[in-house]
């Protein structure tokens, strides 16, 4: 295997609806500070891949206009994957591994904000018997929370905890768009919205972008002082109807954590994509996380959720921790599809 | 069993439909603006100074913010047309009509629109055509506000003017 580090990180502030900016607009500004803290030229660039849904925007090739913020002259190679940018990134290391580049530019973005996003994703589900009865992505984990509370898995205290400590992290994170010391009782006190969740217990909407630069080897460590070397990374999926998944736990994720090798050495810092306080803590239990683990310091998606970048924006932070020195180890983590269907794990070091 | 229940499922309806309020970005607001006034409005790249219009915001060669307001001639150049003969519930005229790529004068990307009061046989790469615009006070922020182009009396532009453009 090479070694591959993510070298580089930048993402956009994220906004409940940007109303000033297309896609291209959010995205350039952030395409170009992740590639001049790389150091690594456009030209010299082995491969980009992003991660956009046409979805999201309600516009068809909304992809190929984001390639506009890297300027595709002279061709380059590029692929787009129609999922989180965390995705992309898999597929550019992928890519360097076989030898095929020695960089790869990775992005993701989307404007949630201009249609009904839980509407959106019902487009995921089955379409012959799940889509028509249009079930939105809230309902969805909201089914998933009561078969956990009602089993005893997790409770809405616990749930409510998730939140607050999130959004106290997301404080010191300037493009965190929800944050604030809030108290667990008044959070518990407060209406459940779509039953058994409360408005606490669920991302919110935003509009946001990110982008990383991979580089392998002597590549790597000329681009960046403490690369964060990827030091295992996997994907899993569940099947597409909920009814045959266990809901009250992830097993994709305790497969790709085994895979990637989260249990080999103590992680320090783990960036989580839970879009609802249950999820996180059904991940941090498919993970094996202890309480000495620095869950989501960013504040993660509770603070944030510009999805299709949401994923690679927990890869990003992973990797700051590691660039600034604060973590040896951390773990980062992507999800995608209704209730945790498919989920990707990361673990970064320092060397 | 009857006959019926046997017989496969070949095909089911599942209607989708998703609203969207979308919001155009700086670029193109202020493309749909000037044409609210009857202008077209393009950008320049910094690197190389082409212009483009409507500008997104972007120059897809150089992935650099392209800057300025730059106001173009509504005279152009057809650099490639076809004769759309197929008529389409999409469509708002029947055929059959010239959906031509127009290359406004001073631009350096071509632009879709449809040539009017001109005859099928009669379209050609070259030909230099100018905006025709419906009444003033029906003016919108759209690009509809061109009925279509028509030819001008100037002799056709040379291959070599556009080959860059196709």
């Amino acid at each position: 295997m090479r070694d591959v580090a993510i070298v580089s990180f930048a993402q956009a502030r994220s906004r409940r609806r940007d109303l000033e900016h297309n896609e291209v607009e959010i995205l350039m500004p952030v395409v170009r500070e992740a590639m001049e803290h790389s150091g690594i030229e456009k030209k010299d660039l082995g491969f980009v891949c992003s991660g956009s849904s046409d979805y999201l925007a309600g516009q068809s090739f909304a992809f190929v206009m984001g390639l506009d913020s890297v300027g595709a002259w002279p061709p380059m190679c590029e692929s787009h994957v129609e999922m989180d940018g965390a995705w992309a990134l898999y597929e550019a290391w992928v890519k360097i591994q076989t030898g095929q580049a020695d960089s790869a530019l990775v992005y993701g973005f989307g404007k949630s904000s201009m249609g009904d996003l839980p509407e959106v994703l019902a487009l995921q589900l089955d379409p012959y018997v799940a889509t028509p009865l249009w079930p939105d992505a809230v309902s969805l984990a909201a089914l998933q929370a009561r078969l956990c509370l009602e089993q005893g898995v997790l409770t809405e205290r616990e749930m409510a905890e998730v939140a607050a400590r999130d959004r106290r992290h997301a404080l010191a994170n300037a493009n965190a768009q929800v944050k604030g010391e809030f108290d667990v009782e008044k959070l518990l006190a407060e209406p459940t919205w779509i039953s058994p969740l409360r408005r606490h217990d669920c991302a919110p909407i935003s509009d946001g972008a990110a982008a990383v630069v991979l580089a392998a080897g002597d590549l790597a460590r000329g681009a960046c002082e403490r690369p964060a070397w990827i030091a295992g990374i996997d994907h899993r999926v569940e099947p597409q109807d909920l009814g045959v998944r266990d809901l009250t736990r992830s097993v994709s994720t305790e497969l790709a954590g085994r895979n990637a090798g989260v249990g080999r050495g103590r992680v320090e810092v783990a960036e989580l994509y839970g879009p609802f306080t249950h999820q996180e803590i059904l991940l941090e239990r498919a993970l094996g996380l202890g309480d000495d683990v620095r869950v989501n310091p960013s504040g993660g998606a509770l603070a944030a959720n510009p999805v299709m970048a949401a994923g690679l924006i927990r890869l990003g932070e992973a990797a700051r921790c590691i660039h600034e020195g604060s973590a040896g180890r951390a773990v980062a983590h992507a999800t995608s599809g209704p209730c945790l269907q498919q989920n990707l794990v990361c673990v970064l070091e320092g060397r | 069993m009857s006959d019926a229940s046997s017989e496969p499922v070949r095909s089911i309806r599942t209607p989708i439909q998703l609203d969207y309020l979308y919001s155009a970005g700086q670029a193109s607001t202020r493309f749909l603006r000037g044409i609210a006034q009857g202008k077209l409005l393009g950008q320049r790249c910094p690197v190389d100074g082409k212009v483009y219009v409507p500008s997104r915001g972007a120059c897809p060669t150089h992935g650099v913010p392209t800057e300025g307001v730059v106001e173009l001639s509504d005279k152009g150049t057809v650099t490639t047309f076809c004769i759309v003969r197929i008529p389409s519930d999409n469509l708002s005229i029947d055929p059959p009509f010239i959906a031509a790529h127009i290359l406004l004068d001073g631009a350096d990307i071509t632009f879709f629109h449809v040539v009017g009061q001109c005859a099928p046989e009669d379209a050609r790469m070259g030909m230099r055509v100018q905006a025709s615009w419906i009444p003033r006070e029906k003016w919108t922020t759209s690009l509809m506000n061109i009925e279509y182009f028509q030819p001008i009396d100037e002799p056709d532009a040379d291959y070599d003017a556009y080959k860059e453009h196709l």
